[in-house]
């Protein structure tokens, strides 16, 4: 027979333990309760349990304490929240400190249910993943994330720590940076590892496809749904979700999608069936989420229930140090699939490369490379391989200053320090250049 | 020997044709006498201000203590909104292998969910709960068997997926005791 899942309930209040414990048992589990902290963890020095149900304030050491500490004997352990309402944000520190989820008291008897069913469900996950890993030695690996600078490092020991937990996660930082490259690895890191990770591009569709791609439809649902469909959730099953680009999402959508985070179930577009899907979500954002909600262009609850934990990948120009490796990476890469030789780089495209800003960040640099290695000759990348014209203002340029200054050198240039000539392109007075030059410090 | 008996205990009023039904069905599925009372009990006592709804756990020990000569089992009958502190709300809970159960009518109606009235809905959802909870008290915790009364119901339609009878195995644990 199955051994049956256990739980300890730990509450001071006494109706809480009793209700929790009665609910428990004629739902088959096997229950302890404790009514404090103190002795919770003197009840886990000799018995073991498979999911923890804390309260968060309690008398002597509170929740937080305790998870801290139940973490450090078994960081495995399922440790689920409750919190009154006005702590949510207490809640949010104890899942960025591993708890796998919280529940709001009181709660709706539907929700205990599917809280404890998903606690389950990450049990047997991690059972079945032992019993896979034992076939399977080699995994399906991520294309690797490349770097050596502190800030890839950073990212990647955040990747280490997120990934065997179950919780949300935003991942943001500017176009091309390598976003969805983390979420990959986040996934393949996983105890989901061995089942999908399905991805949404939300920016990409209007709302209406948006849901039907999400939730799936039935046959007949609207005009062109000639099948039913599975919706992105359903596939998830088991896996992981990524949603990119989640600040597009309309406000409709935003209320569908809080609503099955909290109940891991939902109705296809045009059913009637509660369809439950067991998933985690990973989310992206090149976006300040964080203003839009202050603005109220994005809901609170829905963030907080996204943003447990955060990575920020930065973009290409604050870890130079990582551009030589990448350059290398994309000609091996390149090379290869083009199966062509693999080619070097001159020192002066090298250079050139160093020096610009990357506003496309690594895809830029990526699509760059790759282009280098088409036109080019065959041998060696040169300057002439990369799309730097010579007129093209340095994007270095942040400020208004540094514009005008690199402007007033290109057109100074272009009529070879002519300076009526140059005056009359500005449209200013020849008095004025010359201030220019002397301001800017300009030599031909 | 005299078979044992359980006795429904009314809250309110309930029509006497509605509460035959149902003590027609207990008596059938459980196999014993079934009487029904009616409680004077005042229970504005355990209202709840604060959530507008009465407080179950202390109603189920309210029922409990009243006195009924030779019953086996006493499930308490309600029509208003249930709750426990834990919870938003029940629609019923009962002492696991002990004497007494509670059950209400209020979160049972379709009207409820903005549903057209049904009478016969109504009875058979309120006859499965009793039913259910009655089960509680002979030990019997949740079954899945997918028609089995003692499925656990989070929500109306649940009730409606499941009939009012024990199945086969849940029938077995209650001849135990
Ligand atoms: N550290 C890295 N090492 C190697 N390749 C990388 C790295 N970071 C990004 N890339 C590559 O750069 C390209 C862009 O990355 P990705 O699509 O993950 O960016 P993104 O942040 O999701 O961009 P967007 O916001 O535009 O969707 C991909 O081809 C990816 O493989
Ligand atoms: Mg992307
Ligand atoms: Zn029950
Ligand atoms: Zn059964």
């Amino acid at each position: 027979m199955e051994k049956k899942i256990s739980i300890l309930v730990v509450d001071d209040e006494e109706s809480v333990r009793d209700s929790l414990s009665l609910w428990f048992v004629e739902d088959g589990y096997r229950v302890e309760c404790a009514e404090n902290a103190k002795k919770a963890l003197s009840i886990l020095e000799s018995d073991t349990f498979d999911i923890i149900l804390t309260d968060l304030k309690m008398p002597g050491m509170d929740g937080l304490e305790m998870l801290r500490r139940i973490k450090v004997l078994n960081k495995d352990s399922i440790i689920i929240v409750m919190t009154a309402f006005a702590t949510v944000d207490t809640a949010v520190k104890a899942l960025k400190d591993g708890a796998f989820d919280y529940v709001t008291k009181p709660f709706d008897p539907d929700d205990l249910s599917h809280l404890i069913r998903n606690a389950t469900r990450q049990i047997t996950l991690a059972q079945e993943n032992e019993t896979l890993k034992k076939r399977v030695d080699s995994l399906e690996s991520v294309e690797d994330l490349i770097g050596k600078s502190e800030a890839i490092k950073r990212v990647l020991k955040e990747v280490e720590s997120v990934a065997p937990t179950n919780s949300s996660v935003i991942i943001t930082g500017e176009s091309g940076t390598g976003k969805e490259l983390v979420a990959r690895a986040i996934h393949a890191n996983s105890l989901r590892k061995f089942y999908p990770l399905v991805s949404v591009h939300c920016g990409a569709l209007t709302e209406s496809l948006l849901e039907s791609e999400l939730f799936g439809h039935e046959k007949g649902s609207f005009t062109g749904a000639l099948y039913n469909r599975k919706g992105r959730f359903e596939m998830a099953d088991s896996g992981t979700i990524f949603l990119d680009e989640i600040a597009t999402i309309s406000a409709k959508m935003q209320v569908e999608l809080l609503r099955v985070l909290e109940t891991k179930s939902f109705m296809r577009v045009g059913g009637n069936k509660e369809i439950s899907s067991d998933f985690r979500v990973i989310c992206a954002t090149n976006r300040d989420l964080k203003s839009m909600v202050e603005k109220g262009t994005f809901r609170e609850d829905l963030y907080y229930r996204l943003n447990v934990m955060n990575i920020h990948v930065p973009p290409l120009r604050e870890r130079v140090e990582d551009i030589p490796l990448l350059v290398e990476y994309f000609i091996r890469k390149y090379c290869t699939t083009m199966n062509k030789p693999v080619i070097t780089i001159d020192p002066a495209a090298s250079k050139r490369i160093l020096a610009y800003q990357f506003p496309g960040n690594i895809r830029e640099l990526e699509n760059m490379i790759e282009r280098a290695i088409v036109v080019g000759n065959g041998r060696k990348i040169g300057l002439a391989d990369l799309p730097f014209g010579k007129d093209v203002i340095e994007s270095s340029v942040e400020s208004l200053e540094d514009f005008e200054k690199a402007f007033i050198l290109q057109i100074l240039n272009k009529y070879s320090w002519n300076i009526s000539r140059t005056a009359q392109a500005l449209k200013v007075d020849r008095v004025t250049l010359y201030n220019k030059i002397k301001k800017y410090s300009l030599k031909s | 020997m005299n078979p044992p008996t359980i006795t429904l205990f009314t809250f309110g009023h309930f029509e006497r044709g509605f509460l035959e039904r149902i003590s027609g069905a207990v008596t059938k599925e459980y196999n014993c006498s079934v009487v029904i009372k009616e409680a004077h009990t005042d229970i504005s006592e355990f209202f709840d201000p604060g959530r507008r709804q009465y407080n179950g756990d202390k109603l189920l020990r309210e029922v409990d203590t009243l006195q009924v000569q030779g019953s086996a089992k006493v499930i308490g009958l309600f029509q208003v909104d249930l709750f426990i502190p834990i919870l938003t709300y029940i629609f019923g809970q009962a002492q696991l292998g002990g004497r007494t159960a509670i059950a209400s009518l209020y979160r049972l109606s379709n009207e409820r969910y903005g549903m057209k009235a049904d009478d016969e809905l109504l009875l058979n959802r309120f006859i499965k709960e009793v039913i259910h909870e009655l089960g509680h008290t002979f030990g019997l915790i949740h079954c899945h068997t997918a028609s089995c009364v003692m499925q656990s119901s989070t929500y109306v339609e649940d009730i409606d997926l499941k009939n009012s009878h024990l199945c086969s195995k849940c029938r077995t644990e209650t001849g135990k005791v």
